[in-house]
């Protein structure tokens, strides 16, 4: 079985690139890998990259709105880059992008 | 929305484990290939059938396990239609649950927009449910014609 998300460090920031369909069957894997890496790393700014993310439902909107919760507890906040049309479709929906940044590749 | 003859029709049912979420969407895909439906609207059903079956697993049968039953019906002039149906606990308000960001569940980090997706992504959305009986959920969706008149493809 291969990873369903791998992480880059970088200063004050944490990318998780999350890779496969994001539904309730595998969100919850990539909760508690992804808390588990703020727990350790402690980062102001955690980046979710969706370019290997060929599906989601609304199950990633609740898993973004988890991790914003949980990076502002800790005084971080949240970014979404390399959405598909699709995807962006979807967190459109959701409204959630009026308090969750997004970001061009840098 | 008159109904013309069905031209095929996919039944199947499948265990309320979250693996299946997966499953119901592959199996959607396969009976949907027929068609041709364009990449947007099998887009469009994958995620509708997606938030469907999720919901029977995660609020249908919240302990127990069940059947989630799938119905998948193609008609004549391209009306597709899909039932998907849990006998689990059932919605005391239908109304109610279909409110957008409405969850009974925010705990398991649910967002409480399933309805909203599948509103949003299909023509036609109908639920019927008892409590302790289950739950059906009925989308439709017309599949746009790729032969323009006057062209062959
Ligand atoms: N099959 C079902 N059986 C019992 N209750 C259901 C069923 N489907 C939906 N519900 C109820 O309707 C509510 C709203 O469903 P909806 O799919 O819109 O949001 P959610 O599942 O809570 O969150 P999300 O879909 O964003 O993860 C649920 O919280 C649940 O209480
Ligand atoms: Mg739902």
């Amino acid at each position: 079985m291969h990873d369903s998300v791998r992480f880059e460090k970088e200063n004050n920031r944490l990318t998780a690139f999350l890779c496969g369909e994001l539904d309730h069957h595998t969100a919850g894997m990539l909760r508690l890998q992804i808390d588990h890496m703020i727990s350790l790393q402690r980062p102001k700014e955690l980046i979710l990259d969706f370019s290997a993310v060929p599906f989601m439902d609304s199950s990633g909107i609740g898993l973004i709105l988890g991790r914003h919760r949980k990076m502002t507890e800790i005084g971080g906040s949240v970014f979404l880059q390399q959405m598909s049309p699709r995807i962006a479709q979807m967190v459109a929906l959701s409204g959630i992008e009026k308090t969750i940044g997004q970001k061009e590749e840098s | 929305m008159a109904k013309t003859k069905p031209i095929n029709r996919m039944r199947c049912s499948l265990p309320a484990i979250s693996i299946n979420e997966q499953t119901a969407r592959l199996l959607l895909s396969a009976f949907l290939m027929q068609a041709d439906p364009t990449a947007e609207e099998l887009a469009d059903l994958k995620t509708a059938v997606s938030e469907a079956v999720t919901n029977a697993i995660v609020h249908g049968y919240p302990d127990s396990g069940g059947q989630i039953f799938i119905t998948a019906t193609l008609y004549e002039d391209r009306l597709f239609r899909v039932q998907i149906r849990d006998t689990g606990c059932g919605i005391e308000d239908i109304p109610l649950a279909m409110t957008p960001l409405y969850t009974t569940s925010p705990e398991e980090e649910r967002a409480g927009l399933g309805f909203a997706v599948m509103e949003a992504f299909c023509d036609r959305i109908r639920v019927s449910s008892r409590t302790g009986k289950g739950t059906t959920v009925t989308l439709e969706k017309r599949l746009t014609s790729k032969q323009e008149p006057g062209k062959t493809r």
